[in-house]
């Protein structure tokens, strides 16, 4: 494959986006994907050397705009706590790009876009997908701005996954990884969980088999059964119960009909709700599919450890005792399998009763363990502490 | 250390003088796994004064979020049941200092080590020493020691050894002592070969250059 040529990058609404027009990307379907846009934002600035990149990968539902304000919801970067002047991810050293993943719907190329024919929209005419497709993507975006090696590649959830598919497939353009509550494969209870999702959009009669974008009207129901069965799987039985209980919402009694008289109805119906107004229900099923075809070991003969041989990444595993979606039992066969080939692997698990989406929740002692991590890696790379005066952000 | 009056709470240069020792004895600039790392104490002096590049199993989850907030590359693991996962001849030197009597499977572990590196360090403390023989003899109750200050059905060491049964085992698995720094009171004291009778009733601990073959 000849290497897309990169256009200026232009800002946008959604912040700056850059396409790669010419050469069409390759994907692992066998299908190519043309003239592909990429959204993202950047924090910090690149250092003369090009050694203090961080990329950080987006979960599922998130996007490009981690540690700045969302233009279209107005809310704060969804790892704000994290990223920053002086924060854990120091933005006065390193840095930062996060770009929205090809096939998501906050500005790079998705079912949403305009099909390179002019012939209206993708939907379900967009290729099916692969972390590994999305993680090439990210290398464009990561050759548009001249860098060799990252520093750190850094995500959790189906942002550990592009992390660790980043360190299969790029050993050498990654210095440090750091999967947070993710796994080398998606597991069967999580597959199931996505099927339901799906199952929910496709059988909503708004949905119109993904030709939907020539109406007015969203498989809002389907989409929002989707969100509300999989923010469970975010959550903890310990945090359900101690926030919602048994709670009735704004009422005394039950009231014997199908109402949200329970608070966590309630809650499950409002998170339904607001999600349909900020995603694409075209998207949902694109990355939820990637995300269950991951599977690095089956890409290496069912060896994992050989998908990692010879690797010079230090790597940072990450999970909290109460995620049920990616438990720690996934990370310890993935730290198993780094240690079988020999890498320099750390792995901390947070104690923590708020379930899967504790890695994007302020967890001092995740955040401690960054820290160190980070420092430690910067040192061994060289990085000097702060950058020159002048340099900085 | 097995001195029944020592503070439980001694510092830490005096309670593990062996960690020092221990860092002595490995090259500069080599690869070496610390099983049982603790909170990373041994692991930070080899990586700032020996310039290894150190990685440690611990079991504690705590010992291990302090030693990867501290910057040292620490997995949490079981030496007993974790050790398979690591490559043959994948490190240098190994080392297991004061773990070896809380493991389920002394002699496992043992040969696991040996595969995993060519080098071991061990150190172990001594229950052959005089004033634990003489705990016993005269109280006739198992002996509880500022090191070793648990009474015997709280106690996580539930494998003590003295130095002669410790060289018996590693002749069993077929590694050559390549030398032992007796420890007593605080001083150091450097052997060619094993410990004789007569180190094995005076030192409190011993440190172990292993080697296989």
């Amino acid at each position: 494959m000849s290497q897309p040529v990169s256009e200026a990058p232009t800002k946008t609404d959604l912040g700056e986006t850059v396409l790669f027009k010419g050469a069409a990307l390759k994907l692992d379907c066998g299908a190519a994907l043309q003239d592909v846009e990429i959204a993202f934002r950047t924090y910090g600035q690149l250092n003369a050397e090009k050694s203090n990149a961080i990329l950080i990968c987006h979960a599922l539902t998130m996007d490009q705009h981690v540690a700045s304000e969302n233009p279209l919801s107005g809310k704060p970067g969804w790892w704000i706590d994290l990223i920053g002047a002086g924060k854990v991810i120091d933005t006065d050293r390193y840095f930062v790009i996060c770009s929205n993943v090809i096939g998501g719907c906050a500005g790079s190329t998705g079912p949403q876009s305009q099909k390179p024919d002019g012939s209206g929209p993708y939907g379900t005419d967009f290729p099916v997908l692969t972390i590994g497709d999305m993680v090439r993507a990210q290398a464009l975006l990561v050759d548009h701005f001249g860098i060799d090696s990252l520093f750190c590649v850094l995500g959790g959830s189906m942002g550990g996954m592009q992390t660790l598919e980043w360190a299969a497939s790029h050993p050498e353009r990654v210095f440090s990884a750091v999967p947070i509550a993710a796994s080398t494969r998606h597991s069967s209870q999580n597959i199931a969980f996505h099927e339901v999702g799906r199952q929910a959009i496709i059988a909503d009669p708004h949905y119109l088999g993904g030709k939907y974008y020539e109406t007015d009207e969203r498989p809002r129901k389907g989409l929002g059964v989707a969100r509300m069965a999989a923010h469970i799987t975010y959550l903890s039985e310990t945090t359900l119960q101690q926030k919602f209980g048994r709670n009735l919402q704004d009422r005394e009694a039950v009231s014997y009909g199908f109402d949200a008289d329970f608070q966590i109805e309630s809650y499950l119906r409002h998170q339904g709700m607001t999600f349909v107004e900020r995603f694409d229900a075209n998207s949902y099923l694109y990355i939820t599919r990637a995300m269950d075809y991951f599977d690095i070991a089956a890409d290496h003969g069912g060896n994992l450890a050989a998908a990692f041989e010879g690797t010079k990444t230090r790597f940072c595993v990450v999970s909290f005792t109460s995620d049920w979606l990616f438990p720690t039992s996934e990370s310890v066969q993935t730290v198993r399998a780094l240690n079988a080939a020999g890498a320099n692997v750390s792995f901390v698990e947070i104690e923590s009763d708020k379930g899967h989406d504790a890695f994007l929740l302020d967890e001092p002692e995740m955040h401690a363990t960054l820290d160190g991590f980070l420092k430690s890696a910067a040192q061994a790379r060289g990085l000097p502490i702060k950058q020159t005066e002048g340099q900085d952000a | 250390m097995l001195d029944p009056k020592a503070s439980a709470h001694g510092n830490l240069a005096s309670s593990r003088i062996d960690l020092q020792l221990i860092a002595n004895r490995v090259e500069p600039g080599t690869k070496v796994l610390d099983i049982g790392c603790g909170d990373g104490v041994l692991l930070d002096l080899l990586v700032t004064d020996r310039q290894v590049d150190a990685r440690g199993l611990e079991l504690s989850q705590k010992g291990v979020n302090a030693c990867v907030a501290r910057g040292l590359s620490v997995v949490q693991g079981n030496a007993d049941t974790d050790l398979s996962y690591y490559p043959d001849n994948g490190f240098d030197t190994v080392i297991l200092s004061q773990t070896l009597q809380a493991t389920q499977k002394p002699l496992e572990v043992l040969s696991e080590m040996a595969r995993i590196g060519e080098r071991l360090i061990v150190s172990i403390p001594n229950f052959g020493h005089w004033r634990v023989r003489l705990d016993l003899l005269l109280n006739g109750r198992m002996p509880v020691t500022g090191a070793l200050a648990a009474s015997w059905y709280e106690t996580a060491n539930i494998h003590l050894c003295t130095l002669r049964d410790f060289t018996d085992l590693v002749d069993q698995i077929g590694l050559r002592v390549e030398s032992c720094i007796t420890l007593s009171k605080g001083r150091a004291r450097e052997l060619s070969g094993k410990p004789r009778a007569r180190d094995n009733l005076l030192a409190q601990q011993g440190v172990f250059v292993l080697r296989r073959g």
